[in-house]
């Protein structure tokens, strides 16, 4: 393609998929996440927004997103605290939204062309050739939005809570990165695309890295800081941990961009140990240039990597209302002590195990 | 436009236009939301009392150990990365396999004598 055609098709894929995938699937989570933790503790939670008044289906979901969103937007938009960085308070914000969105250029959703295949592939902003290394190089930078909100807010909650997110999740992102180690040996790639066809011809990662599986979902719950890991927030000690000082439409890009990492590490975790697309017992139609041929079976793997995605989701949700909040320490234990030793392990058996069965 | 290079030109589009989504998110609430500073508004929330010290302290000496410690096992994890990519392929050369094998081995070996020494020195003791 063209230089001119590279820019195009950007720009669509970028409204697509940003607009019309991630916003909605992370705004929607604003909603079900309230709604279901009501349910889990036997309340009812929001009902009070409906569209024009009316009870159809959704009218609920789409009432209550629309009514936060003119919400946030309406109300006082606060300065820091005296002492505080009045400039930064204002980027920080937006240090946390960009590489939460930027994580989802590599992320796949549909069938692109089979490994070693010439064409395009439709359903990923950028089809980059190291992609996880890249998203991972992305999710690096969003510590910095909630370390750089909570120092330039000056306030004693909001620095704990900082500092907290700071260690938390470099510590995790260790034992993030290392789990999918395996699966790029046994797939030999790094771009997702090709992780998804290897597990189709193979077996999925879950099968082949159960140990990997299973340190990747503790992993991405506290990379992503969710209860039970929710120190850097945990609203029983800090009030609101980093975003204490944050009010309006700040408060809410922290949270929704919160709400787009948590679908964003599901959707890795989904792509690399749930077969991503992939449905089971059914091949993937290709040309004889291994191009998918697309149809309904297209639609049908869009829709089941949604219901996965909204399955590893639903699995942390759950998680949260069902587990206590750790101790800052345990946090901190279980990150090196046991999760990055195990994933060495779960690293060097591969290894070994490959070796063996060549 | 050369393949190598190609894919990251959205990736470069894309990342002006979140630039510019975040900043036009955040300008508008600015435009649309009233602004009426006070003077109790400006003073940092410690649940309603007056905050007695000044919040940019010292800090516990154990966070900047696990900042040392991410530095060095995620210059690890970027060093396996390139390694596990070629891994199956080096596999499948019967000479070359043993030397791959053997190689990553040694250094998580070595990395994991690391780890188990700053264990032992107590940077993960946060009693």
């Amino acid at each position: 393609m063209s230089f001119g055609e590279l820019v195009l098709w950007g720009l669509v894929k970028f409204v697509a998929i940003v607009f019309g995938w991630v916003m909605l699937v992370a705004t929607v989570l604003t909603y079900l996440e309230r709604k279901q933790s009501a349910y889990m503790q036997n309340r009812v939670g929001p009902n009070r927004a409906w569209v024009m008044g009316k009870k159809f289906p959704l009218s609920a979901t789409l009432g209550q997103i629309l009514a936060d969103a003119v919400k946030v937007l309406v109300k006082e938009d606060t300065e820091p605290p005296r002492g505080g960085n009045p400039i930064l308070h204002q980027i920080s914000p937006a240090l946390a939204l960009v590489p939460a969105l930027l994580m989802w250029i590599v992320i796949p959703f549909g069938p692109g062309p089979m490994p070693g295949a010439a064409g395009e592939n439709w359903f990923l902003i950028a089809d980059v050739n190291v992609g996880l290394l890249f998203m991972f190089a992305v999710m690096s930078i969003s510590v910095y939005g909630a370390t750089i909100g909570a120092w330039a807010s000056n306030s004693g909650f909001s620095i704990l809570g900082g500092l907290r997110v700071a260690a938390q999740m470099i510590s995790y992102e260790v034992t993030l990165g290392l789990n999918l180690v395996g699966i790029f040996m046994i797939f030999g790639s790094m771009r997702l695309n090709d992780i998804i066809w290897g597990q189709g011809e193979l077996a999925w990662g879950i099968v082949l890295q159960p140990l990997g599986f299973i340190l990747f979902m503790v992993a991405s719950i506290a990379e992503t800081k969710r209860a039970p890991f929710d120190m850097p927030e945990a609203e029983s000690e800090l009030v609101a941990g980093y975003f204490t000082e944050f009010s309006s439409m700040r408060f809410a890009v922290f949270s929704l961009s919160e709400f787009i990492a948590v679908v964003a590490v599901a959707a890795v975790g989904v792509c690399a140990f749930l077969g991503g697309w992939q449905i089971p017992w059914v091949a993937t139609p290709v040309d004889a240039a291994g191009v998918p041929i697309y149809g309904w079976i297209t639609v049908a793997q869009v829709a089941i990597f949604l219901a996965k995605m909204v399955f590893v989701i639903w699995l942390q949700m759950q998680l949260r209302w069902t587990l206590p909040r750790f101790r800052y320490d345990q946090v901190m234990k279980l990150g090196w002590v046991y999760l990055l030793p195990l994933s060495l392990l779960n690293l060097v058996g591969t290894a070994i195990v490959m070796y063996l069965v060549r | 436009m050369d393949p190598n290079y190609a894919p990251y030109v959205p990736v470069v589009i894309v990342t002006i236009l979140v630039v510019g989504l975040a900043a036009v998110i955040l300008l508008l609430n600015r435009m649309l939301g009233p602004r009426r500073p006070t003077n109790i508004k400006s003073i940092a929330f410690e649940s309603g009392a007056d905050p007695v010290s000044k919040p940019r302290h010292r800090m516990s000496v154990k966070f900047y150990m696990t900042a040392i410690l991410f530095l060095v096992f995620d210059l690890e994890v970027v060093f396996i990365y390139p390694w596990a990519s070629r891994y199956r392929a080096w596999l499948a050369d019967d000479a070359f396999a043993p030397v791959a094998f053997g190689g990553m081995i040694l250094f998580v070996f070595i990395v994991t004598l690391g780890l188990l020494y700053e264990w032992k020195r107590g940077a993960m003791d946060w009693e």
